[in-house]
């Protein structure tokens, strides 16, 4: 049996550990509360924004631009790959990671090249020791505060290189959020845009049916401009989405962590009442012998 | 006098403006256009530059918008911008770094290049910002 001190030296550290998270616990569920907010503040634009777009691709009609339009042969294909930049966070990274590999492994295996681009250290560091190629890497974007540039810098990039040849296709890995528990991981086509689903002219039906849109300057210049924004957008929310999410499974981790960390306290402070209810048993049975003893 | 619309300026981060007007100007990339309620159905996007209503008690206010789409229907006006500001929200002082930035880079940098262009359009846009700060009263 351990001796008291040593019980003793454990259960104060195990506190301190559950002192830290305990306290990660707390900012993990404060940043989760701010990304939600994020989250939902983005709602608003991005309906609006594809309904019109909805609205302009009816009327622009077929394969407008080059964004829409499918490579014939697909020789090489970016993941983008969104992951957090700090660890602690259960099985989060690993989860988004193997999803984006099981892509890989697929494409690999048609003979398709592979490249990545990494949001997030943990993404970054796989890919790195890997030895997969990576096009280019976003730290301390995910989980952080970050603003609309962040999605049309990396977005024009990704465009950029699909229109000049250099990827034929672009998905994204991210984590969806789903609520506390659930952060499954998504792939997700960015480049070449999927079909746009037209708006719906049926949902509205008591109101008149709205007389066509002037629109200024013609569909499909609108549309052409309208399209990058739309992969920015998925950009965006890709990223709000992983960032809540996270937090969300930081909050898990770290609940489950303080739990352990009382599990484990709970545990040695019985240990240790035992060995020093032991200790005080062997006094008393060497005060009561000499006693016996002396008495003769 | 026609009745009120309702313009609604939505961003990425958030709503700037969800209000009833009397009327709305804003900067199309073809001019720019009035909004009174009772539009035809438009459709446009929008150049850097300022975004002017009068509210229901009558009052002048100033956007800024970094550029865009804006939807008038009869009854209301959306306009989806990256970025947009009221004036009093504008930081002035970032948008004076923001144009020395952009002036300095269009020194370096050769005319054909994209990042020119961006040079370009983010002076536009410190210079807009500048402007609308700067205005008095309203």
């Amino acid at each position: 049996m351990a001796s008291l001190k040593e019980v003793q030296q454990k259960i104060s550290s195990v506190k301190k550990t559950r002192q830290i998270t305990k306290a990660m616990n707390m900012v993990a569920t404060s940043r989760l509360r701010g990304a939600q907010t994020a989250m939902e503040a983005f709602r608003p634009y991005a309906e609006k924004f594809s309904e019109v777009l909805g609205n302009i691709a009816d009327k622009a009609g077929g394969n407008a631009s080059p964004l829409l339009t499918p490579r014939n042969e697909v020789n090489s294909v970016n993941i983008v790959l969104m992951t957090s930049d700090r660890g602690l966070c259960g099985g989060f990274n690993v989860n988004l990671m193997e999803a984006a590999e099981e892509l890989m492994n697929e494409k690999v295996s048609q003979g398709i090249d592979v490249s990545f681009t990494n949001f997030g250290k943990k993404g970054r560091d796989r890919c790195r020791n890997n030895k997969l190629q990576i096009t280019n890497q976003y730290l301390n974007v995910v989980g952080g505060k970050f603003g609309f540039n962040v999605a049309s810098t990396s977005g024009q990039e990704l465009i950029d290189g699909f229109l000049d040849g250099s990827f034929d296709e672009v998905y994204v890995v991210y984590a969806t959020f789903q609520g506390i528990a659930a952060q499954p991981p998504v792939i997700k086509k960015l480049l070449p845009i999927p079909i746009i689903e037209t708006a719906e002219t049926d949902t509205d039906e008591d109101q008149p049916y709205l007389a066509e849109h002037i629109i200024e300057p013609s569909p499909n210049e609108l549309l052409n401009e309208m399209l990058p924004k739309n992969v920015f957008i998925q950009i965006f929310n890709a990223l709000l989405e992983t960032s809540t999410s996270e937090h969300a499974a930081r909050m898990k981790a770290m609940d489950n962590a303080t739990k352990a960390c009382n599990d484990m306290i709970e545990n040695l402070t019985l240990a240790y009442n035992k060995a020093r209810q032991a200790a005080i048993t062997m006094e008393l049975m060497d005060i009561i012998g000499g006693a016996e003893a002396l008495k003769g | 006098m026609a009745g009120l619309l309702k313009l609604e300026v939505v961003t990425p981060v958030k709503y700037v403006v969800s209000e009833d007007v009397e009327i709305v100007m804003a900067p199309g990339t073809l001019g720019e256009f009035g909004v009174l309620s009772g539009h035809t159905p438009f459709l446009t996007s929008l150049k850097p530059g300022r975004i002017n209503y009068k509210d229901s008690s009558g009052k002048e206010r100033t956007i800024f918008v970094s550029g865009g789409f804006s939807e008038a229907l009869p009854d209301r006006v959306t306009i989806l911008a990256e970025s947009a500001e009221r004036r009093r929200d504008i930081d002035i002082d970032r948008a004076r770094a923001a144009l020395e930035r952009a002036q300095q880079r269009l020194a370096e940098e050769k005319a054909e290049n994209i990042s020119f262009e961006r040079a370009k359009a983010a002076m536009y846009r410190a210079i807009e910002r500048i402007r609308i700060a700067e205005t008095k009263g309203m």
